[in-house]
Formats: C-alpha cells, structure tokens, sequence
C-alpha cells in the first residue's frame, strides 16, 4: 500500500457536515375533494383509495396491493364518482379537484355484491383471508346462479382455445374447478382458488422478480394463468423465489408444506406465532416472517413494508429454512 | 433479457416465417447461430429488440400462415428475436382466436354463425359440415383441412360467410359470401388437392364481376347525391388516377395551405362526431392531442370492424382506400404526429390488400413519406392486422394489440389523447368518420354542418341485414328514420311481419315494430334509450328466433370477453346460463327470479366493467326482455 | 477473466480522452489525477480488447455511458475481490467513480455487495485483525483507549492475522490452536488439501457451529450453537450498512446454545463473569464505543425497521450513501486520492498443460458449501458440473453430462459436463456448493491479495481429461 494513502486505512474518515439524502422533491399541491360528504385534502397523484384510507373509511380489494401496479381488474373497489357514467375503481383512479366521491352508495354497494356473487360462484374463495367477511357485509349470495358444474379434468380449461365454447344448458354455473397442480417440491398451484387478479404476474415480472416464468393466457372466462405451453414450472423459467405466493390474495399459490398440512388437517394458523427476522443467506438483508407452529417453521413471508425489497423474496429466503430445526452432519 | 426457451430448435419453415418480418438474426443472442464465439458474450442489441416488441402479432401472422399454428420451439424462436419472455408471448397468442398453439390443419374454414349469419341459415351450415366433416375442429381431408365457428366476418349483407385460410409458403385467406356446406366442403376439397382456393384474389378479377359485387354490398353505389360513398362502384378503387380525378387530395392540399390551426378549427366547425359508436366530437379530439407538448403523437385508424352486422368500413377501405390515406394524413398533419398504424381486422384479406396497394401508390407519388406534396411535412402509415378479438376494436385494447401484447382495454382515464399509443398522445379514429375528413376540409365545415339535424351533422352510413331483400350499405342525410331506412333496403321481406330490429349491432338495442318513426340520430336514439352504435339496422321478421339470437348475442360477449374485469368475465357468463335456463324452460326459481337476476347482472356489467363490451354486454338482451320481444315460461308453463 | 484492470483503466482513458471527466470534482475533492492520467495513458481500447475479449466499441460505448449518466453506480462482487490483485481491482474502479464524480451523490457509488447477511456486521463488530468495533484502528492509541477503559483491561496495540495469513501462521508452526465460529474453512479455502493438512496439525481446534460440519470433525472440542437468525436476539448488517434486528423464533435443538451465551459460558470458566449474556446489553456496550453505531437503540432499530451506519447520536438518520463530505466545499478532511494500478494477470497461468481457465462462483438457489442450502428441496439444483462453452464441449468430444477429470497444479476431482453457451471458448465454471462431492477447492490456488488476504477463487488453470481414455477402455 503505497504511503500516501494509509491515512484512509487507520484513520476515521471526516464526517460530511450535511446528512445525505436524496435530492429535495416539491410537495405535491393538495387536492381538495368530498368523499362520502367529507372534504378531504390529500397530496396530488393520490388515489381515490389512498384519500379513503386517509379517512379511514373502508374500502375493499381484491386484486390491489401496496407493493405491485394496479391492475383494477377486480372491481370490488369501484366507487361512485358524480359526474361519470361508470363507476370507478379506487384503487386506480387519480384524485382530481373537487371530485365528489360515495364509497357506499345504492349503486357501488350493488357492484361490489354482484362481483363478490360472481367470484364466489366460480371460483373457492375457502382459503382467501378476509373475502368470508366481505361476503356477509355486501350480503352476497353466491347460490343465485344455480349449483356449480363439476370440476374441469386436468389440463382442460388450459387447453381452450378463444372463440367459440361449448354451449351451455343453464343447468349448473360454471366454476374454475381443477385439480390442483403440483409439479415441484416447494409450492403448489390451486387455480380453482384463482380469482385472477393478475398479481402473480406482476411480482413475476416487472414488479418484483423479472423472470417472467407466467402470464395470463386464453381469454375470457377461459383465461388463466400459464406458464408457456402450460409447461410445467420445472420446465420454465421459474426461479421459485415464491414472490406469487407472497402477493396471492386467495391461497391458490401455496406453499407445498402449508397444503400438505391442510389436506392433512395439522395446519392450525391460531397455534402458530410470527416472529421478524433477518434472512440468513446473502447481504441483502430481506426481512423474513417466521411463522411457526409446534417449534417448527411452517412457512416464510416478507412484510410488505419492510423498506429493502417490499415484501418479496429469493428462493433461499422464501424456502431455504429447513437447516434449522432439521438436525444432519454438516454441508 | 436472460430468457429461458428450453424448447427444440425451430423447423426451417418456421425460423424463416420469422425472419421474413424481421430480417436474419445477428447472433446467437437473438436466436441466430453462435457464429463468433469471441463474441458470445455480447448481448449486441437488447434494447433494440424490445423496441421491436410490437412485431410480436406481425411475426404470430407469419408463423400461422406459414406453418397453420404456432409451435413452442416457433414462438421461442420469435421470443429470442425479440427479446420477449415466452410465457408472456404465449399468453398473446393466445388471446388471438385465429392463432393456434395446437396443431392445426393447414387449410381452415371460418364459418361465421353470428347474428345475420344465422338468420340466413349459418346453423344449418353447420349442422351439414358436421356430417359432412366431422365435429368443427377436428382434422378432416387426411388431416389436410378443419372447419371452425367464427364469431360475425362482416358480410352480413350477403349472408352466410366464410372465410378460408390455407396455410404454407403462399399463404391464403379469403373471404366468401354467401357460402353453403356443400360448396365450403369443395373449397376445402379442391385446395387439399393442391389447388389454389380460386384462380387468385379478387383483386384481378374483371371490373363487371368487381362492380357486381359492389353492387351487391352497395346498392346506391353509382346513384346521385352520395357524399362518404360517391366513389363506391364509381371509380377504380385501385387508381390513384381515378381518385385524384374525381376530387382526391384537394383535401390535404387546403390543409396544407390553411394550416393545422385552421384545419382543426374545420372539423370543429363540422360538427363531425365519431362514427365508431362513441360519437366524440373529431375536432375536439384532434385539437386535444395537438395540444399534447412533446412528441411523438400518433395517428391510429380503428379498422377493426368487429361489432356483429357491420361491415361499411370494409366496404370503405375496398372501394375507396384513398381517401382513408387522405385523411390520416390530413389527421396527421393537424395533430402533429408523423406516425399513422391503420389496424384491419384480420377477417377482412380485400380490404388490407387495397389499403396496401393504395399506401404503396400513394407513397410512391408523394402523397404520403418524408416529404408529402414537398411541404416538408412528414407522415407515414403502417397496416397492422388484428387476429380474431372483437375487444380490440376498443381503442386502447387496440393500442395494445398493436404494441404486441394481450388485446386487454385498459383503464380511462387517462385517455388516448394524453396516453395512448406506446404511451403517447394518440388521435384515434374510426374509417367512416375519416372518410367524411377531406370534404369537411376541402369544401369547409360549414357545408358539412348543414347537413343532418342539430345533434346530428353530415351524412351516415348504415348496414342493413336480416330480412330485407336488398341489404347492404347505405347512405343517408342524418335525420332519416329507421321506417325510411328499412324502405331504402326495400322494406321488410315480402310475406313477412316485421318482429324487431336490431339497432347499434351486438352491443346495441332491439327495437319493436313500433320504433319505425324513430329518426336514425345520435340525440333521438339517445332519447329512446337506444343507441346508433356502429349504424346497424338488422331486420327480424316473424319467423326469426329471436330467443336463440339472444342467446348467441350472449355466447359472443362470453367468447369475445377478454377475461380482465369480474363483471364482464364471469357476468358475461352467468347471463349466458341464465338465457339457456330461461329458454329451455327451466329457471331457477320463477321467471321473474331469472330476470331480476338478468338485470341485477346487467347494471354490475354496466356500471363495474372496464371497458364498452362488459359495459353494453347486457344491453341487446336486456332491451329485447324490457320492450317485450320475448317472453319466458317457467316450468311446466307453456311458452308465451 | 482476472483482466479488471486492463478494462477499468481503458474506460478511464477513453473518459479522459473524450473530454468527459469531472474536472470540478477531480479539482475541488481528488488527488493524484496527473498520475492516474499517465497510468491509463498506454490502456488502448485495442489493448483493452486483446486482454479481455470485450470488443473495443463496447468498451468505449461503456466509458461514454458511464461518464455521461446523470447518476451511475458500480455494483460488485467477489468477482473483482477473490484474486490475487483484489484491492488493486476495487482500487481501479474507485479511480472511475472519482473521475467522473459518481461518488457520494444520491443514486451514485461504488457498491460492493455483500455475499452474506452479516459480513458486514462481522467487519461492524471489529472481525478484522486491524480493527475494533466501528472500524477503529487498533493501532491507534486514540482510538483504543476508550477500550482500555470500558473493558478495564489494556488492549494489545498490534494487529491480528486475517485468515490467509493464519494459514501462513499454521505452517511456520506459529500458530497451534484455533477456535473457529460458523466457519468450515475445510471445504471453503482454496487449496483444500493444504487446509485439511494444517487444521489436522493443530494443537487444538474448537468448532462452533450448527452443524458438525466437515471442519467440526477435525476438531478436539465441538461446541453445538444455536442458528443465529432463527433461535437467537441480535443484530446484522446488510450490505447498505443497515443494522437490523434478528429475533428468536424458535428453540434451538438439543444441547446447542446461543453464541452469546458459549461465549459468556466460556469467559466465566476462564475466571471472567459477565454476568446473563444479553444481546441488548452487548449492543449497548458496542453503542459506547463505536462513534458510528452510537445513535442505534433497539428501540430505533426496531421502529425504523434499521439504520445505516454513521449514526452518531439518537437525533441522526443514518446516512443512505457515504461520502457525501466530497462534495462540499472546501471537501472537509483528506481528498481522495486516485490510486494507478496496473493490470496483472492471475497467477495460475495458462499453458500447454492447463490450458483452461476455471472460475468459481454460486448459483441462485445454493450458498456457499451447502451447510445450509442443502437441506431444502430445490427444484432448480442439478448438483456439481464443470460447466463449459459449447465450443469446448466439442472441441473435447465431450458429451452433455459426461463425466471427466478435471486437473488443476494441485489436485483433481471428477465430475460431469454440462454446456452453456453463456460461457466463451476457454472459460469454465464450478460452483463450491457440492464439496461432499465434487471437492472444487481442490482445485483452487491458495495464492492471496497481501493487502486483502484474499484468495484467488476466480482463476484456476486446469486442463479436462476424458475418464473413458483415462481409464483405458
């Protein structure tokens, strides 16, 4: 090390006056709007959902998550704005000066119970947190449309083609039934839980993990989510790093362990506790929700706030705990 | 991109399917050969290739009617050419109803059971392919050709269509009207025997055959006070000659010299609302996306006529093409954008094939490139072809379609005009609107204002199918009503009774006998709860099946739903079941249930889907319910 | 491979030839730019060519994209570290981001990731052989004595031996006994026989670790540990300098216990009681000492979700970049000085013999020698291969999965063959995860960084032998 500069290796260096930070942005103006009657005032570029949640008033979703673009695909979020013809979802829609909003109305209240009717007609909502209750508060009643068809055989629904359909008698409703698909170690695929929300596309691709292992495919009620060729995931492009099951809002993506325990009758998510911690791999830092039961870890989340990747996770991190716990020799 | 494609190499036919629309690859990164190894291990071009993203549905095309579908190993072929990840090139295919991921015969017949269609007798087409056949679908000729349902082609006026596609070096598609089983089988015949489908495309066919046909599509054609469609059957739709020479480009001439200003302030003064079914005034549009800072903007021509019983602007771009490239160019010039993509149903082989000839001779005389008419104004068009979805004729699924992507419409706001096209500031219109473009700008807005109503200016186009015995397309003065409409078609068919019409196509309303005084313009159908829509009348009498047309209205809005929003996906669905219920005499509950749940359905749709097709899914079937066109019986009941 | 510094210098010149440096910064906040700019002065781009395969126009292409960015960043890993020149390669690249003033500025810098979760925090709490927690120099009577004080004992004012030079140590005989914690230098270091040899001729080894692995069974005492992030309290750094909280989540098996606790154990028994080990009170004493982490309470640390050191006091932020002092003016303390190096290639060279270049390296879903990784079912392992161009799998007539030896100056291991065309002609790959296996540090060359005490993982000369011809039929 050439003398000149050993000074940088023994001594502190000088301490920057200023604390750094990013470079100063101008607040956003106020908008001023009125929602459910209430005037409101939030940042400029803010949705109609984050001016609700401002005001703590509720709103559901579905398809929406802090961490991935909107899609609005959903619909359980629309809100009634005065002025359009439509009503529009929340979770996408800008706010703009003196925008007059209802989030409870005769109309808004009738759409979010007819998606829900809709959703739950077709598809099992039995493992989506939350959605039982949206349910009974919009008084949903699924059983409108008549007793469900029997589930599609394997690979079925994957193979229609756009265009013309088979047509039905009205006599059973059609649903998203299939079983489910498990071609790896690490997760399972349940699209009969599928409510299409898009999200595991977003996480897989530009969102979070950029691998692009799936997308949608087919069209229609016959859309579904794919991988090329419905090939399956050990031939893809999958990485698991699990992201789609972290951003999944209806248990259709689930840890293989998590779905054997079901089927099993041993899960039992009141036994289980949630402790943060940091992943054990790389020096990313991720932060890691242990959630354990009976002294073991059943499964790993992220928090969706946790400020390094948001929630998301790599394959080791999402997947890689059993070396605690398991006992064994040595690598 | 670090893509993954673990498919086998592609066949020679397919890579160079691929390489036709985008030249040979350069290297290994891009699909080629590993030629120079030093140089493996640059990825030379990874941003340009996925600027190249929107030739994704132009290389689909060139796989499918090379190959009659499209493999794994041809789409991870395309994938690497393009820098696209293969699942999300599979999920486009996909969508698309004319592409094929399963192996399909090379020679396809697309026989059309929509709405007029199906008047005509679609329903025993089918009944008789079937036997003859086998099931639509499945492989017949030796595996040499199949037969498929298609959703409305846009010849309704000569009902039933069909639509042939052979597939290999010398690709087809042909459109045929009217066809029966017996002729689509010899077709099909006749091209597995290594025959041509016919001598060779219309287009070379003698002017008497060409101008019949015309005739046939245009009645009036030749007749006097034509405006939109004075050309039809008139002049040589495939002479630049004949278009200059009976008043072409005087239009884009005046914009030039009074300016893009004054050329907007034209098609304001017009009154001209869009004829796409939105009826959004042009110069409003126009004046919006010229107002846009930063560029580039661009000009977008919706050509992709979908909505079952229409089909003028396919009659527009076959017998008038010029004057679509006119007026893209004079949109062009007044929005500022160089840019024009004219996206054509792939249904409609003539119609792209006339555009193309007339951009290729307008370019070549300086009517349209870097430097028009020396004025220094640049302005381009491309043609781009859709693949089987009826939602891309909502414009921002069309933006997407055109971007290379699935034909999913996307939220508004923002609008086109701010975001539109690869992002940007987009003016788009629709053919008939265009077409009215270079007379407003040519003779003013003023002598295009005087005509119609209030509400209403100009002259209109309609189609007029079902059961009159000169359907076609027709031109009138707005204001005319649709009695006068169905007597320009020559009245009802004799014998029969008039039960209803159709107004507005799929997504439009039916009205009943009693709608004949109803004048045909924007501000009194609006008024009647109905709507112009894409300007069809189709004409019902006594002996239609007016149920089992509700129910193939309901089947299409199920098929063609592209799958995004709950409302449309899953709504479109339950009102198909429900409809089958209702017909076949079994309702869950009362008939009075079904149709509550009917309309608590169709204001969910209405109200909560994304786009125009949920949005109006409802609308023909529950306006048939609420105007009493058809009654229900419960169980037991007999049929009112 | 092993030519960073022929590619970093001709960007550097090419930046200067074109006009492009940050005079103002180089001026106001640098040093040593005269020389630097003779250093370079002889990297042609054909030069840069010839010595690292990268075509000339990319290489400028890179120099013009990189000085022109309103912000850019140079990320990297043990790529650049694990040869022999190490700090030479991090040196050059320094000189790029001082060159162009894509240093200490918001969205710029120079970012050595960190391959695991806490080896910035080991570094953090003084795991260096010059250093006391917060980075103090040992050597520095200043700055030991707080120690002195808080600990009531002198610390020895001299520094220590990183691990190369422990190595060294063991040889000469200097060095006979060794405590190793959460470490399997057995199948880690390069040369494996060599290490195998010198941690059997201890004296006495201790192990600490999770599992018994392949250097546990070496060892004449095996203390069972708890799994840090999952059964204990504490902190670790990531890669941002972010100190975040580990917690408890689950007991840990059978008679293993919490570091803190084996070592508080082992201080008592020594004659030393410190007392309930607590992690608090560790961090809190660490908090006294080192100015940089002085402002980070549990209680901050648990409410911000981390802090990234400096941290002076309970009222600062933490800093999200470093070196932010370069651009003020005056720069307060010392300039930066540009640092000329020269390009040398790696020391296990190629010839008639070895005519390949082997480097080492991870794949997603495994981690280092497995210890850990190996135990979840991955999808996506296949096990060890020697990963090599498809030009080279037929110029060798080799097979998809065929298994060969591979031969390096000090050892040999069988294993398969697998192509990928992301390799060029002449370059292979091998991970260290399968060691059981396929013991790839047999291969590696034990020659190390003097300054960093690295080794050079990332270039081993080997040749591949056919084990069918081999074996004679």
């Amino acid at each position: 090390m050439s003398s000149e500069i050993a000074h940088i290796f023994s001594e502190p260096p000088a301490r920057s006056t200023r604390i750094p930070g990013p470079p100063p942005v101008p607040a956003p103006a106020a908008v001023e709007l009125t929602i459910d009657g209430r005037t409101v005032s939030v940042p400029a570029g803010a949705t109609i959902l984050d001016a609700c949640r401002a005001e703590s008033i509720h709103i559901p979703t579905l398809c929406f998550l802090e961490n991935l673009t909107p899609v609005n695909a959903c619909r359980v979020c629309v809100v009634e704005v005065a002025g359009a013809r439509t009503l529009v979802p929340a979770c996408s829609r800008p706010v703009e000066a003196g925008m007059t909003v209802q989030t409870a109305s005769e109309r808004v209240r009738h759409s979010r119970r007819l998606v829900l009717e809709l959703l739950a007609s077709s598809v099992d909502l039995s493992t989506a947190p939350g959605v039982a209750d949206m349910l009974a508060e919009y008084g949903a009643d699924p059983a409108r449309f008549g007793p469900a068809a029997p589930p599609a055989q394997a690979g079925e629904r994957d193979a229609r083609q756009p265009g013309h359909h088979h047509v039905p008698d009205g006599a059973a409703s059609a649903t998203v039934a299939q079983p489910v698909k498990v071609d790896n170690e690490l997760f399972v695929r349940d699209y009969a839980k599928c409510i299409l929300c898009y999200k595991c596309v977003e996480a897989c691709g530009v969102d979070a993990q950029n691998t692009f292992a799936i997308a949608v495919a087919g069209r229609g009620f016959d859309a579904h989510i794919s991988t090329e060729y419905d090939t399956p995931l050990p031939a893809s492009a999958c990485v698991y790093c699990g992201n789609c099951i972290g951003v999944c809002p209806t248990g259709a993506l689930m840890f293989r362990s998590e779905h054997e325990m079901r089927a099993a009758g041993t899960w039992d998510e009141a036994a289980q506790s949630r402790t943060d911690t940091i992943c054990p791999y790389c020096g990313v830092g991720c932060t890691l929700t242990l959630h354990v039961q009976q002294g073991a870890i059943v499964k790993v989340t992220s928090p969706l706030d946790a400020s390094i990747t948001e929630g998301h996770l790599c394959v080791k991190g999402r997947f890689g705990f059993t070396f605690v716990g398991s006992g064994g020799d040595g690598g | 991109m670090d893509l993954v494609t673990l498919a086998p190499r592609a066949t020679p036919d397919e890579r160079a399917a691929v390489d036709v629309v985008l030249g040979a690859p350069v290297g290994r990164w891009d699909g080629g050969e590993r030629a120079d190894p030093e140089g493996g291990h640059v990825a030379s071009g990874g941003h340009a290739a996925r600027e190249r993203r929107h030739l994704l549905l132009p290389v689909l095309h060139a796989i499918q009617e090379r190959v009659g579908w499209i493999s794994r190993p041809a789409l991870e072929y395309a994938c690497r050419r393009l820098s696209i990840p293969p699942a999300d090139a599979y999920g486009v295919a996909r969508f698309y109803g004319l592409f094929s991921t399963t192996l399909r015969p090379p020679i396809v017949a697309h026989v059309c059971d929509d709405i007029a269609c199906r008047l005509a007798g679609a329903e025993d087409v089918c009944a008789d392919l079937g036997r003859a056949l086998g099931p639509a679908g499945e492989p017949a000729l030796d595996g040499e050709a199949t037969w498929l349902r298609s959703p409305c082609l846009g010849r309704c006026e000569r009902a039933p269509a069909a639509l042939f596609t052979v597939a290999g070096t010398l690709p087809e598609t042909i459109a045929a009207a009217p066809v029966d089983a017996a002729g689509i089988v010899t077709r099909l015949e006749r091209t597995a025997a290594g025959r041509r489908l016919v001598p060779a495309p219309t287009d070379t066919e003698p002017d008497e055959e060409r101008l019949a046909n015309v005739r046939r599509s245009v009645p009036q054609a030749g007749g006097p006070g034509l405006r939109i469609l004075r050309r039809v059957g008139v002049t040589d739709p495939r002479s630049l000659d004949d278009y200059l020479a009976t008043g072409g480009y005087r239009g884009l001439r005046r914009a030039m010299e009074i300016g893009r200003e004054a050329v907007i302030a034209e098609v304001t003064a017009s009154g001209l609302l869009g004829r796409g079914g939105a009826a959004f005034p042009t110069g409003r549009k126009w004046a919006a996306v010229a107002a846009q800072p930063g560029q580039p903007h661009y000009t977008v021509c919706n050509a992709d006529e979908s909505e079952p019983g229409t089909f003028k602007d396919r009659v527009l771009m076959e017998e008038d093409p010029y004057a679509i490239v006119e007026a893209m160019t004079i949109e062009g010039f007044a929005t500022g954008s160089a840019h024009g993509f004219l996206y054509i149903r792939a249904e409609y082989p003539l119609s792209a094939a006339r555009m193309a000839h007339a951009l290729a001779t307008a370019r070549a005389a300086g009517y349209i490139g870097a430097d028009i008419l020396g004025s220094g104004v640049a302005f381009d068009i491309e043609i781009r072809r859709g693949a089987g979805a009826y939602v891309c004729g909502e414009e921002t699924a069309l933006f997407n379609s055109i971007e290379g992507k699935r034909g999913e419409p996307r939220n508004k706001p923002p609008f086109p005009v701010e975001v539109g096209l690869f992002g940007r500031p987009t003016a788009v219109n629709n053919i008939e609107t265009l077409v009215n473009i270079p007379g407003i700008v040519a003779d003013g807005g003023a002598a295009f204002a005087a005509l119609g109503t209030q509400g209403s200016r100009g002259p209109k186009l309609f189609c007029i199918s079902g059961s009159v015995p000169g359907p076609g397309v027709y031109e009138v003065e707005f204001g005319a009503s649709l009695g006068d409409l169905i007597a320009l078609a020559g009245g009802v068919t004799p014998g029969r009774a008039l039960r209803a019409v159709l107004l507005g196509g799929a997504a439009g309303v039916f009205m009943g006998p009693d709608s004949l005084d109803l004048p045909l313009t924007f501000e009194a159908t609006r008024a009647a709860g109905a709507t112009l829509g894409s300007g069809v009348v189709m004409v019902f009498d006594q002996t239609a099946d007016l149920v089992g047309t509700l129910r193939r209205v309901a089947a299409f809005f199920r098929d063609e739903s592209c799958g995004q929003c709950v409302p449309c996906r899953v709504g479109t669905v339950r009102q198909e079941e429900l409809l089958a219920r209702l017909a076949n005499g079994r309702p869950n509950g009362s008939v009075a249930d079904e149709l509550a749940l009917l309309a608590d359905l169709g204001l969910a749709m209405r109200d909560a889907s994304i786009c125009g097709l949920g949005q109006f899914a409802s609308s023909a079937i529950e306006s048939a319910v609420r105007a009493g066109l058809v009654a229900f019986a419960g169980h037991g009941e007999a049929r009112a | 491979m092993g030519s960073d510094i022929a590619l970093a210098n001709a960007i550097g010149r090419e930046i200067i030839a074109a006009g492009l440096e940050n005079r103002g910064f180089i001026d106001r906040a640098t040093s040593g730019f005269d020389a630097y700019r003779e250093k370079v002065e002889s990297y042609t781009l054909e030069y840069a060519e010839r010595e690292t395969g990268v075509p000339a126009a990319r290489i400028r292409e890179l120099a013009h994209a990189y000085a022109t960015a309103p912000r850019a960043m140079i990320c990297w890993t043990l790529g650049i570290t694990e040869h022999h020149n190490g700090v030479d390669n991090v040196l050059a690249l320094v000189s790029l981001a001082l060159l162009t003033g894509h240093v200490g500025r918001y969205g710029s810098g120079l970012n050595p990731l960190r391959g695991q979760n806490n080896v910035q925090g080991g570094g953090d709490m003084g795991a260096l052989p010059d250093r006391l927690p917060g980075f103090q120099h040992v050597e520095q009577d200043a700055l030991r004595a707080p120690f002195d004080a808080e600990w009531g004992v002198a610390v020895p004012p001299k520094r220590g031996k990183h691990l190369s030079a422990m190595f060294e140590a063991m040889e000469h005989r200097e060095l006979t006994a060794l405590y190793v914690i959460g470490e399997n230098p057995v199948q880690s270091e390069a040369d494996q026989a060599k290490a195998i040899r010198l941690l059997s001729g201890l004296d006495h080894l201790v192990v600490q670790d999770i599992f018994l692995t392949r250097t546990a069974q070496l060892a004449d005492v095996v203390l069972p540990a708890a799994a840090a992030w999952a059964e204990t309290e504490g902190t670790v750094t990531n890669s941002e300098r972010r100190v975040q909280r580990v917690r408890k989540a689950l007991e840990p098996p059978g008679e293993a216990r919490d570091d803190l606790a084996i070592i508080f154990e082992l201080a008592r028994r020594l004659g030393a009681d410190w007392g309930e080990p607590s992690a608090k009170a560790v961090w809190d004493e660490l908090r006294r000492l080192s100015p940089v982490h002085a402002g980070m309470s549990y209680a901050r640390l648990e409410s911000q979700g981390g802090l990234q050191w400096p941290c002076y006091d309970e009222t600062h932020p933490g800093e999200l970049f470093l070196h932010s002092r370069l651009w003020e003016d005056p720069v307060p303390g010392n300039r930066a000085p540009f640092v000329p190096v020269d390009h040398d290639p790696p020391v296990d060279r190629l010839d008639a013999d070895f005519p390949i270049r082997l480097t080492t390296g991870r794949r997603l879903d495994s981690y280092n020698t497995g210890v850990q990784s190996g135990r979840y079912r991955s999808p996506l392992r296949r096990g060890e291969s020697l990963d090599l161009s498809p030009e080279d799998v037929a110029g060798y007539r080799l097979t998809e999965g065929e298994r060969v030896r591979v031969v390096s100056r000090r050892g040999a291991v069988e294993t398969p063959v697998r192509t990928d065309p992301s390799l060029r002609p002449g370059l292979a790959f091998m991970t260290l995860h399968f060691q059981d296996d396929v013991a790839t540090n047999l291969l590696t060359i034990d020659a190390t960084d003097p300054k960093s005490g690295t080794a050079e993982f990332k270039a081993t000369a080997i040749r591949i032998e056919k084990l069918v011809a081999a074996r004679g039929g």
